[in-house]
Parts: C-alpha cells; structure tokens; sequence
C-alpha cells in the first residue's frame, strides 16, 4: 500500500518536473531548425524560479479571481496531468483516470482562464477569452468523440483500462488511426500550438492564450506558465498511453519494469517534443475563423471512427 | 502652373501628384509631382493663414495638421482641427473620430507594444472580430528635427539627417546632399554618385529581407524569418566591410562620398551577389510553396489602385496596387539613367503583392548592383560645396518609396529644411486597407505596410 502510494507520488512529482523540461525541448528543437543555437534546456525552470521571485503586479480593479485563479489552474491541470498513466498502469489512483474526467478538469481550468482574462476588463483579456472559448466549443465535440470511439474498442473510458487493451491487443484499426488524427488536432488547439495560436508571439492583437495572461506577473504567471507545460505533458502522455503504449508497465508486471517503463516514456516524450517542434516550423498560423473548420475536421474524424467501428461490428 | 488654386484644382482632378506640403515661419510650401516634373511653390502666408489643400484634398490632411503643430500656420477651412505631431500638456485627451453602430467595440493599441517596435497608438473599432474602422495617432517619437536643422551647418545637418529614419538612412543622407548640390550648383564627381547608388541598393536589398521574412513571421512562419534574418546579417556584413558601417551611416555627404569602396569591397560585393542570387530562390519558393502562409497573405489587406494613386503612396505599397512609378526613373537621377532595371508593378493590391514586389524588387538591385560595380568610375570622391545661398529639392528611391528633402541654405548654414518620408502618404492607407479585416490579420498588414514612426513624426 505504502510503496503504491509512493510511485503515485511518484507520478505527480515526474508529470511535474518534467513540465518545464519538455516546453524547453521544444524550444531548442526549434531553434536548432531555424539555425539558431537556442536557450539551455533548463530555461524554462530558471524563468519559473526567477517570475516566482519577483513582486506580482496586480491591477487596482482586480477581483479575488484574478489572484485565486493561477492557483487553481494551476492545481487542475497538475491533477489532470497526474492521472494520465506515464511510465506505468494500474497505478494507486488510476481508477480515477477516466478520460471524461480528464477532460472535466482541463475544461474548468480554463474556464477559469477565460474568467481571470476578462476579471481585469481590457481589451485584449476579452479577445483572448472569447477566441479560447470560441476554440473550446469546437474542441471539446470533437474530443468527446473520440472518447467515444476509443471507449468502444476498448470498453472502459478509464485510461489505465484503454492502455491495457493496447498493449494486449497488438491489432491495427482504421477506427483508432482516424481518432489518432482527430486526438492531435485536438491537443494542437488545446495547447494553443501553432497553426492554431502561437506560444511564442509578440503580436497584441493574434494572441490567444497569450492575451488572457496578458496583465499576469511574478509568481501568478509562473503558475499559469507551469501550467500550460503541464497540459502539454498531459496531452503528448495521453496520446503515448493510447497509441503507442509500448514499454509501458503494467499494473500486474511488478515492480521490476519501471527503469523500462521510464526510459520509454522519456523517450517518447522526446519524439513528440521534437515532431512538435518540427510540424510547428513547417506551417504558418491559421486565420481564427479557420480553427473551426480545423477542428470540425476533427469531429468528423472522430465521427467516422466511431461509424466505422459499427460498420465492423455488422459484418 | 503657378497658383495655389491652380496646384489645387490639379491635385484635385488627380493630374498631378502631391509629394508634400510644409510650412516655415511665415510661408507655406507646396510640392507636387506634375507631367513627370517635381514642382516646387512656395507661398508667403504672413497672416499665419492659408486656403487648406486637404479640405478638398484628403492626402494633405495630416501634413497641413503637422504644418499647424509646428508653425501655427492655420489652414482655413480644413475640418479636422485636432492636433498631429504636437501632443500637448494632456496627451491622453485627444478626441478620436466617434465610430456608431451597434455591437461594435473599441481596441486601444499602444502606443507602448508587447515586442520592441516603435511607438504609435491604433484605435481598432470592431464588430467582433471584423475591423470596422482603425485610426492611428502617430507623433510619439517627435524629435523636433526641422527646429534642430534651423541653423545647423552643413556637415551636422547632414548628420542629422542620416537620423531622420535609421532603417533608411543612405537614402535620406542621399537626398539631403542632392538638396545641397542643387542649392549650391555643386556637380558630385561621377565615383561618388555610382558609390552612392551602390549604398542605396544595399540598403535596399537588406531592408526588403528583412522585410519579408519580418512578414512571414507574423503569420508565425518563424522558418523564413531566421533564414531572411541570415541573409539580411549577410548583407549588412559586406557593407560593414565595403563602407565601414552596417547601416552606411553618414557615408554620403553633400559634394559627394566621405569614404572610398575598400580595397576588398568589390570582391565582397560580388560574392555577396553570388551569395543572394543562390540562397534567396529556395526561399522565394519556399514562400510561394508554403499553402498555410499564402492562406495568410492572398487577398489580405486589400489598397485599391484608385486610393494608392490618389494618394501618390510610393514604394511597395504603391507598387503592389497598381501604381507605377518609381523616383529612380520618374524623375530620375545619376546614375541611374545609365543602368537597366525593371520597376515591378501589379494589381493585387494585397499582402501577398507587397511581398512580391520586394523579392522582385531584390532581385533588380541585385542586377543593378552588378552593373554598377562593371562600370564603376574613377575619380575624386568628394568636392567642396559652394558656399551660395539657395534652395535644392530632391526626390530619392529608399527602400520604402520617394524621400523628399527641401533646402534653403544662407551662409553656409541650413536656413530651412523639410524631409517628408513616404510614409506620410503610406499610413493614411493602412487605415484603408485594414477596413473589413479581421483584428488578427492587422500585425501582417501592417508588416506589410511598414511605415515609418520616426521618419513620419520627425
């Protein structure tokens, strides 16, 4: 009981040091393409370390939300993060990993996100928050869809069971590739990657996330940044655990996996920082008004794996 | 044509052109572009008062607003009394234009910006997403450089000039010391004007790189930025080795070149041809190539031919949308009238053919610089300038479009002098081109557009 607790523990603290770990991987993949040398690895810990220490600015007309809200993002994207199994399955909470719940929590984050953005009342708080929640109504169908289609295949909603049902059936299917498609698109506008949004812009009037944490400073701003490296650990650990859940240990193997378990995840993490960084080089970002018809194309992928799945079934 | 009305009814009918409008102490100063001649008038004002141009001629507007700001010449009858460049004790207090209608909400940007760019505030009026309307309010980056030349002598004018606008400072360096060589009669010997139209190229070939790739990034296309910015790092390197300074800052003076091309500087400049003419194809084609950024940059920020003309916009801008004129041909100076090049020119009018017209435009300076370094003249590099009291005008290609010096010298010291950017014509049609675009596509408009803050607020 004690030792499943610990690699629980175990879990959360790995999901959250490596947050900042794989922001600045993508980072340098990016510059090594563009030519550049490009931040050390660890800059990300010590941008964190240093907003942490400086004094918060706030703005006079700021309510409590705007304080508690980075706190609680924050909070909900780390437990969402968590329950996404990395190195390993069946782990002390993974009954709790359900995908739908998964999806709950990062959906109040930012919920919460788009309320702090608008708390202040500029302008560019109030695009941002509009744009992000314009992007999260075709975002979540398309995402629930594809919930649906892999809790058809495998028969459970919760992620430990899908990975499970992965790595035991060993089968390709049309179904899952289209949901893979589907999931990336998703996790693409979710994270607010280009073509969708672009973390890295200076450009007031294209930001999306970036214009909602616009009037955030000091420790409130590192929170929401740990925050957005935390939903990208959470994406790329789901679509590893559920596509390629290679290496990944199972709850029943024991304990002597889990040096495997690790590498592998390090591993595959890696690969998808460094296709991130490489996908988001090749295209330029989208108008706003195309992420719909982006993230439509989503849902009718996650649709038809999920039509196909009868058609397979009736025959 | 000799009167103010006469100016005016032309202006108006759009057979001439207007390059610019300023004022002095006690006269006010007209120059237009007429039949392919530069027409200068002045006019005695002693009142303080003059029959406003932009009453009925829009693209005079801010000029004679700027005119008002720094002179008190009063233009009666123009309708817009706000202020320009002069913010005044309560700058905050400035009345913009009332935009009605419902749904429809505002967007203050600036005039402090999240990167480092210069200064200049926009008022979006928009009705969710579409911009219904946007006025700009320029001015903060007044330096006061007309007061600051009033009286100045000759070598530190030409300095100062060199500052107007950094980006473009051969080009305003060149047209200040073609205003002094007119005023004073002084002929340039031949070396020093070959030399001084390779500078302009260069300046021009490094801008427009940066340019393009400055565009593409703001469409998050970060892959063309760096290898444009390499480029451009390339460019300014061979001029760093060919005239001892990057930007070639105050190496034109008035009577001709302060320094020689280096001993190296030719074979630099060869390589650094051979250099762009290899590397910037792919590039070309990797923009042409790239689906989701010609997504971003067709039909966006459309300036219709008439408005282009009607404003005289120079440069890319006029170029992408119809309007065919370029101050290296019409009127044309040394040496170009001995060189072949192409003025690209199309119809588009959008983002897309403002960043055609600058890799076409790269593509002849490059030819142009190859040409020039074939037949380059020996010689003297510098004469002394007269020392006749006079006045000189001139009209220079930067890479933005015409630069127009005015000059009156006495004593050998400036008396008066008046640099209008081209982007005092530029920045009017932004406001137009942006009308029913999306807020977000407004940073690659602008890009597109690049005006001037410095060069326009003086």
């Amino acid at each position: 009981m004690i030792g499943a607790l610990l690699v629980q523990l175990a879990q959360m603290a790995l999901v959250l040091l490596a947050a900042p770990l794989l922001t600045g991987w993508v980072r340098r993949v990016k510059a090594r393409l563009q030519r550049r040398r490009g931040p050390p690895l660890l800059q990300p810990y010590r941008e964190l370390y240093r907003l942490i220490g400086k004094e918060a600015v706030i703005a006079e007309n700021a309510s409590w939300l705007f304080r508690t809200a980075p706190y609680l993002i924050f909070a909900l994207t780390w437990v969402g993060a968590s329950l996404v199994p990395t190195f390993a399955t069946g782990l002390l909470f993974s009954w709790t990993g359900d995908l739908i719940a998964i999806i709950a929590l990062l959906g109040a984050a930012r919920f919460l996100l788009a309320l702090a953005g608008m708390d202040i009342g500029t302008s560019f708080g109030g695009i941002g928050a509009s744009r992000e929640v314009m992007i999260a109504s075709f975002a979540e169908p398309a995402m629930l869809m594809i919930v649906l289609t892999l809790a058809l295949v495998a028969g459970s909603t919760q992620l430990s069971t899908i990975a499970e049902f992965m790595l035991a059936s060993a089968s390709l299917r049309v179904s899952l590739a289209l949901a893979l498609v589907a999931f990336l698109i998703v996790a693409i506008a979710e994270n607010g990657r280009i073509p969708v949004d672009n973390p890295a812009t200076h450009l007031e009037l294209t930001m999306v996330h970036e214009a909602m944490v616009l009037e955030y400073s000091g420790r409130h701003l590192a929170m929401i940044e740990l925050a957005a490296s935390l939903k990208l650990v959470l994406s790329l650990s789901a679509i590893a655990c559920i596509f390629v859940p290679i290496g990944l240990l199972r709850g029943s193997d024991g304990s002597g996996g889990y040096a495997i378990g690790l590498a592998a995840y390090a591993a595959k993490l890696a690969v998808a920082g460094a296709l991130l960084g490489t996908f988001e080089l090749a295209i330029a970002k989208m108008r706003v008004f195309r992420v719909p018809s982006l993230l439509g194309g989503a849902l009718m992928l996650g649709l038809l794996a999920t039509l196909l799945l009868y058609v397979a079934r009736g025959m | 044509m000799t009167s103010w009305d006469d100016a005016v009814a032309r202006l108006v009918d759009g057979s001439a052109t207007l390059l610019s409008l300023w004022g002095e102490r006690e006269a006010v100063h007209l120059a237009l572009l007429h039949e392919g001649e530069v027409v200068h008038l002045g006019f005695a004002c002693r009142d303080g008062r003059y029959p406003s141009l932009g009453r009925e001629h829009p693209p005079a507007i801010r000029l004679e607003r700027a005119a008002r700001d720094l002179y008190g010449l009063d233009p009666v009858g123009l309708p817009d009394s706000r202020p320009w460049l002069d913010h005044g004790p309560e700058p905050t207090a400035y009345p913009f234009l009332p935009v009605e209608g419902e749904h429809l909400h505002q967007i203050p940007v600036g005039p402090v910006h999240a990167g480092i760019i210069e200064p200049g505030h926009f008022r979006f009026t928009c009705d969710g997403e579409t911009v219904v309307r946007l006025e700009e309010r320029l001015g903060y980056v007044h330096r006061g450089v007309e007061a600051l030349m009033q009286g100045a002598a000759l070598e530190k004018a030409a300095r100062l000039a060199g500052r107007i606008n950094g980006d473009s400072t051969v080009a305003y360096a060149l047209a200040f010391a073609r205003a002094v060589e007119q005023a004073t009669a002084t002929v340039p010997p031949p070396r020093a004007v070959w030399l001084r139209a390779v500078m302009a190229e260069i300046e021009r070939i490094a801008n427009h790189l940066g340019d393009v790739g400055a565009i593409c990034n703001d469409a998050a296309f970060s892959l063309m930025q760096a290898h444009c910015a390499i480029l451009r790092e390339r460019v300014l390197r061979a001029a760093a080795t060919c005239f001892r300074h990057r930007l070639m800052m105050d190496a034109i003076v008035p009577g001709g070149v302060a320094r020689d091309l280096a001993p190296d500087g030719a074979e630099t400049l060869r390589a650094l041809l051979h250099e762009v003419r290899t590397r910037f194809p792919p590039l070309v084609n990797l923009y042409d190539a790239t689906a989701s950024l010609q997504d971003r940059t067709v039909g966006t920020g459309v300036l219709r031919t008439e408005l282009a003309r009607r404003f005289g916009a120079g440069g890319f801008v006029g170029r992408a949308s119809g309007r065919d004129f370029d101050a290296r041909r019409t009127p044309g100076y040394a040496p170009y009238d001995m060189l072949t090049f192409d003025v690209p020119v199309l119809s588009e009018g959008d983002v897309n053919a403002r960043v055609w017209v600058r890799i076409k435009e790269i593509t002849q300076s490059v030819n142009l610089i190859g040409q020039m370094l074939d037949r380059m003249p020996d010689g003297e590099l510098r004469v002394a300038v007269g020392a006749q009291p006079g006045e000189g005008l001139a009209l220079v290609e930067g890479f933005r479009g015409d630069v127009l010096v005015w000059l009156r010298l006495a004593e050998g010291r400036v008396q008066h002098c008046h640099a209008r950017d081209p982007s005092w014509f530029q920045w009017p049609l932004l406001e137009a081109a942006i009308e029913g675009n999306i807020v977000a596509d407004f940073p690659l408009c602008n890009k597109s557009f690049n005006c001037s803050y410095a060069g326009h607020d003086l």
